[in-house]
This record gives structure tokens, sequence and C-alpha cells, in this order.
């Protein structure tokens, strides 16, 4: 496995949502969000701070030095707990040489390890396949297959047989050998499969290591934090959410295993500490901040305090907000509010359905390219959709069509314009990538539509910039819809709905043309603010001038709502604005009535509407649209949210 | 298998863009798993076990390689006929990578 996305700090995103609010252990999913304009993301290697607090003196006994890390936050959440360190090394190798006379006897020790890692690997496969979907599952599959091999049995035994190594040393050789040649072949599918290699020979050694070491993953005796160089698969598809707390590694960045998975499992991670675990060897407790990707080795009592006092009202809050999920969205003068979710996983269909969204607004497709070595295929994709769309049992869902380009880039797309691109974000990108590779739009539109007939499916075309782009996606929906039809395969009465993205400022210039092409509107203000104030967020020299609140961007959101409205037609928000409740009053008072956020983020926007009266959100956006800076916004926001929601937490 | 064993040999091409990558060495070893014969994959002079997943990919044969298949043992003539057909039907992919059939 390697990383999935090539990735800039930055991550921008269209709705990755940077104002991750508290949350008791996990909330969100978006965990490879862009926080950039929050905490300064840190790549690579950051500098390690040492707090050095001896004086305090209020312990006698020479007590750890608390030591603070920074690294990536890729899951947010805050877990407290003791580190359980996993060592590079994984499980201690033997002596490479044995004694001649114990040959048949390693022999079969080498044939026990073998199965074992294979049921093992079958095991984790199984699992994986009803926690983490299919895609982690194939590659677990691929794992079972690997250690069955007939090579490795052949060349380990002759190893054994000839050189009188011990099984661990002639697995070990062989994979090494092979991990190495895959390496060496130019083709970057293949090489990537060098670390599956790797992770395979490390299962075979944890089973040839006999009763698996208690630092293995599988094999935990309480609740703990884990902090490792990096976690595999396998290794982090055969964790107990449970007991595993929150993960800090080495490596690693928003792309990584530990990521992907700490986010399907809703565990706090931190990655890319740099090399931390020589200090973190010793340490009795750590604490992971995933808000702020901070780990905290040996925190002192008031740190310890702090973050507990953290975590318990993060909990607290959540507790009470979640008991506004089944109330409806309705201001206290009977406005109501549709609230959404956004979704990449299915798992996240639960989640939204118990905070109360009545559909899911955003359903992001990206994944699926992301994590596999080339397309996935047409019944791949419609298991997805299908596992979504059922589980929503008859709420609609918005499939939106693939995204990639920019600064997600699946494996499989090698071309040298994708990469070498020096303005991607001006390039080939979503939309206009399907448009242009129409076999792999194609393909994604069959799925699609398939999964149309099990509920109520609509599709949303990302980064529309041009009316002629809307009627290529169309007809290419249409001509795919024929090409079923003529197939014999089972389609909706109706074609499924058809709504766009509105990214581009040329989208929300041209709304009331393109509004008489589509079925619907999804405001997407991450990419929307971006192209408005031609800022690249991850460029830290103009960060500054990136805000939401920008009244250029307000007036287009305002256009885009006047169009939706005058043609009759829904508009929604489903990027960053639409789940921070510091924006929902403004949204609603230029007129929106569809939100879509993160899961995690409908209880508190659903408070800030229930706890308003309609006229206040109006005046609000009326105030708002008169000021000329995005400061002037923000302030009018902040002070209307505190004097009519008083509780609001400052940090919101 | 015994030198006696029937010996059957074919020659193929590899013509799916993305040449024999994991996906597709993974249906080939998954076939050739089910015959008993021996089966051998000859490319460059060198000859790799058609049943090792490990042996196919390190081969790292592009799209227009060309492969010989042996198979030896008493269902040869079926395994090299029912390998060399997936291996013509481009292993059920598409140019782009995308699996045309769910897996036989």
């Amino acid at each position: 496995m390697t990383a999935r996305r090539v990735i800039s700090p930055g991550d921008p995103d269209p709705e990755r949502d940077p104002h991750r609010p508290p949350t008791k252990t996990r909330l969100s999913r978006r965990s490879r969000d862009a926080r950039p304009l929050e905490v300064p993301v840190q790549m690579s290697q950051p500098p390690i701070e040492r707090n050095r607090d001896q004086g305090r003196g209020s312990e006698p006994t020479a007590r750890a030095i608390m030591q603070i890390l920074r690294g990536i936050a890729v899951s947010p959440g805050i877990a407290i707990a003791p580190a359980l360190v996993i060592y590079p090394r994984g499980p201690r190798l033997p002596q490479r040489s044995i004694d001649p006379a114990i040959v048949p006897a390693e022999l079969v020790r080498l044939k026990v390890g073998l199965t074992a890692a294979y049921r093992d690997a079958q095991a984790a496969e199984n699992e994986a396949r009803s926690k983490l979907g299919p895609q982690y599952a194939d590659i677990l599959g691929a794992h079972a297959q690997m250690i069955a091999d007939p090579t490795l049995l052949r060349d380990a035994s002759s190893k054994i047989e000839r050189d009188h190594l011990a099984a661990e040393h002639a697995v070990l050789e062989v994979l090494e050998r092979h991990a190495n040649k895959l390496e060496a072949i130019a083709d970057s599918h293949l090489a990537a499969r060098a670390a599956d290699v790797r992770d395979i020979l490390h299962r075979i050694l944890v089973e040839l290591a006999g009763d698996a070491p208690s630092s293995t993953l599988s094999d935990l005796k309480g609740q703990c934090v884990v902090l490792a160089p990096d976690l595999s698969p396998s290794e982090t598809a055969g964790l107990n959410p449970s007991l595993v707390l929150g993960f800090a590694t080495e490596t690693g960045g928003r792309a990584s295993h530990t990521a992907i998975v700490a986010e399907a499992l809703e565990i706090p991670a931190v990655v890319g500490l740099g090399k931390f675990l020589d200090l973190a060897r010793d340490c009795r407790e750590v604490i992971i901040d995933g808000h702020q990707g901070i780990v905290i080795l040996d925190p002192d009592p008031p740190t310890l305090t702090r973050y507990r006092g953290l975590a318990a009202e993060r909990a607290l809050r959540f507790e009470r907000l979640s008991r506004l999920a089944p109330l409806p969205a309705v201001t206290l003068d009977g406005l109501a509010v549709h609230l959404w979710g956004n979704i990449e996983f299915a798992d996240e269909v639960t989640v939204c359905l118990e905070r109360g969204a009545e559909g899911v607004g955003l359903y992001r497709t990206d994944f699926l390219y992301l994590n596999s070595e080339h397309p996935p295929t047409e019944d791949e994709q419609f298991a997805a959709y299908e596992a979504v769309v059922r589980s929503m049992a008859g709420r609609p869902v918005i499939i939106r069509t693939l995204d990639l380009g920019a600064d997600k880039i699946a494996l499989f797309q090698s071309s040298p314009d994708l990469t070498r691109n020096p303005n991607p974000a001006l390039g080939l990108r979503s939309l206009r990538l399907s448009l242009r590779e129409p076999a792999l739009f194609r393909t994604q539109l069959r799925a699609i539509l398939r999964a149309a007939t099990l509920g109520d499916v609509r599709i949303m075309f990302p980064l529309v910039t041009t009316v002629t782009e809307v009627r290529q996606a169309r007809s290419l929906l249409i001509e795919v819809a024929a090409e079923l039809a003529t197939e014999g395969v089972a389609l909706p009465k109706t074609l499924p709905s058809v709504g766009i993205m509105v990214e581009v400022p040329a989208a929300a210039i041209i709304a009331d043309q393109l509004a008489k092409e589509v079925d619907f509107f999804s405001i997407g203000t991450n990419d929307l603010t971006q192209y408005t104030l031609a800022v690249d967020r991850t460029d830290e020299t103009v960060a500054g001038i990136y805000s939401a609140a920008d009244p250029a961007v307000l007036r287009l959101i305002a256009m885009v709502v006047a169009a939706g409205e005058a043609r009759g037609i829904p508009v929604s928000v489903c990027g960053t604005m639409g789940g921070d409740p510091v924006y929902t009053m403004l949204l609603m008072g230029l007129g929106l009535r569809n939100l879509s956020m993160a899961p995690h983020q409908l209880p508190e926007v659903k408070r800030v509407i229930r706890g308003i009266r309609s006229e206040v959100a109006v005046a609000v956006a009326a105030e708002a649209l008169l000021c000329d800076t995005s400061i002037g916004v923000l302030e009018v926001l902040n002070r209307t949210l505190r004097a009519n929601l008083p509780d609001t937490p400052s940090g919101a | 298998m015994s030198p006696q064993s029937p010996v059957a040999r074919r020659q193929v091409e590899i013509t799916n863009a993305y040449g024999l990558h994991m996906r597709p060495a993974e249906k080939f070893v998954r076939l050739a798993g089910q015959f008993q014969s021996d089966i051998r994959v000859i490319h460059h002079g060198n000859s790799h076990n058609g049943k090792s997943i490990l042996d196919l990919t390190t081969m790292a044969a592009e799209c227009g390689t060309q492969l010989e298949l042996e198979a030896s043992g008493d269902d040869a003539e079926e395994a090299v006929a029912a390998l060399a057909e997936l291996v013509f039907a481009q292993f059920y992919e598409t140019q782009e990578g995308l699996d045309k059939d769910p897996v036989p």
C-alpha cells in the first residue's frame, strides 16, 4: 500500500471542513481536512519541542519530562491513555543460522507459520470487508494469496534446507528479494506493491514468533494509544477501536493508511511527527490531540487536567446536542431548513442518520479511485453506491461524480499533464477530467444509474464552468442510460435529477443560465472562495486573504441563490460554510434552505437554527452584505451568534 | 509432473494496457490453481511458476509482451486453453483497467 493521494499541505479540496468542533472521542470523518487557517500545518519532520517543566517541584519523585510534539492532524478527537509503542523492527528475529539437525522441525515451523499467517490474512480480509469496505478487503485478499504463494514456500524451504537458515530469515530473504525486484520495476503500479510484500513479511514473522508478542495490536490488554513508525493495512484493519483510543505515527501524511483507517474507525490520529518513538519508549501516558495535531508525552498535571477537562466538555456538549438529532431543524418561528450529510464511505450513513440528516447532500466518490491501483470497476462502484443508497432507505443521496485532479491524484493517473502542471487548480480536474476520459466517466455513470433503481439517487457534477460542460455531461448520461437499457439492465423509471456544484466564479455569474440546464445547485464554498479570491490557501504568504466571509464570495452566493429561486430549483451549500455554525444564520438569511455538512457538524448547526427567529437571519445577511471586509462580516456574524445563542463556545 | 505427462504450450501476447499487473496476475494465478498441471510462464527465456503471484508480478510483463504458457500434467491442454483465453480476453479488463465482467 502506498499513499493514494498526492497532496499539498493545505489540501484545497472543496468541501473539506476546517472548523471541526470539539468532539467526544471522535465525531468527524473529515480527517484529511485542511486546517491551514487555524493551525499552521507542518509537513515532513516537524521540530520537536521539549517543554522542560522541571521547576515545578510539586512532585518529589523524578517525573518524566513532558514533551509536546507537533504533527499533522488527520483525524480529530482527544485521546488520553497509556502508550503502546510499536517498534519498526516488529517481532524479534532469532539467530540467522540453525543447527542442521533441526532442519525438518524448522520446515514444519515454516509451514505452520505460513498457514497461520494465511488464515490470519483471510480473517483480516473478512473483517475488513465488513468494517472498512472492499478496497481494504481486496488488498488483504491479495496478501493472503501472496502468503500462500508456492514460490515463497519453495524458496524459503530451500533456504532452510540448503543454507540452514531459521524460518524467519528464510522468509525475510525471499520476500525482501521480491520486494526489491518490484521496487526496481519502472511501472509505478507494481513498484508500489513492494509495501504489500513487506506487510505480509511482517505478518508471517509475527506468526513464526509463536505466541504473538503482547505488543501486537490484536492482543491488547487494555485501552491505549498506539505510537508507531507507521501502521500497515493489516495492522490497522485488525484494531479494536474500543481499546485503541488514538494513533500517532512518525511518518505518513493525510493520505497515509493511518489517516484513512483512523478516519474510518473514528479514532483521533496525528501523523508525520518525525522520529519520536525513542522519546516515547518509557512514557507512561500520552495525549493525542487530533484537532491540533499535537501529541503530548507524559503530560504534566496541569496539562492533563486541562485536556481531561476539554475532553469531558466536548463529551458533555456533544451529548447535549445529540438530543437534538430527532428534532426538526426549524427556527423559533417555524422556518424549516433541510440538513444533509457529506459522506465518503458507506458506514458514515449511520452517523448521518443518528444525527438527523435528511439525506446525503454530498457523497464523494473520489476515495474509490484514490485507493486503487487502477480505476474501480463498474461493479465495485455499484457495490459502494448500493451500500449507501440502501442504508439511506429511500432518503435522497446526491452522488458527486469524480473530482480527481488538483490535489487529488489517483495512482493510475500517470499522465504527465496531470502531475506536472504547475497550476493544477486551473487544470484538468473534476468534470473536466471526466469529460476528457469518457470511458472512466461512463463506467461511473453506469454504476450510478444502476444504483438509482434502489432509492432516491441524484447526480452532481463538480467544478462546472460552462453550460457546454453540463450539456456534454448530461448527454453522456443519457447515452449511458440508453446503453444500459439496450443491455436489458434495470433502470429507474425516470432518470435521476442532475445538479452541479457551483464552485467556479464563472458558474456563479452565469447561474441564471446554468439554472435552465440542471435540477439543483450545490455551492462548494471552499473552491468558490479560492477561485474568487485567487488565493491558494496552502501558500502561507497569501492565506490571510482566504476567507469565505469575503464580501465578493457572499455576493456570488447571493447571486446563485437568486438564480435558483428565479428558476425554482433547490440550492444548497455543501462546502465548509454549510457546516460552520458561524455561517448558519447568514446562509439562511441569504435564502438557503439546504445545508450539507460533515455528520458531526449537524448538531451544532441545528442548534443555531432552532435557537433563532428567521428575521434575525435575514437581518444578519442584510448587514453582512453591507460590510466591505471579511473581518467586518465575521464580526457581525460572531456578535449576532453570541447575542442570540449565549452558550456558544468561544472556539466556535 | 512426471516426464510422461502430457505437455501443452501456447504463445500469448499481453494486450491489456496496464500489462500483467497485480489484478490480472491474481486472476491468472487463481485460474492456474484450478488445474492439476504444473504451469510455467516463459518470459525472455526465463521460466516462472504460473501459480505464483510473486513470480508473475516480478516478471513485469507490459502490454505487448510475448509469453509462452506451458502446462504439463493430465489436464495440460485444458489448462493452457483456459489460461490463453484469459490472456486473450485481456483478463476481462477494459483498456482502462476496468473489469468487464465479474471474475468467473
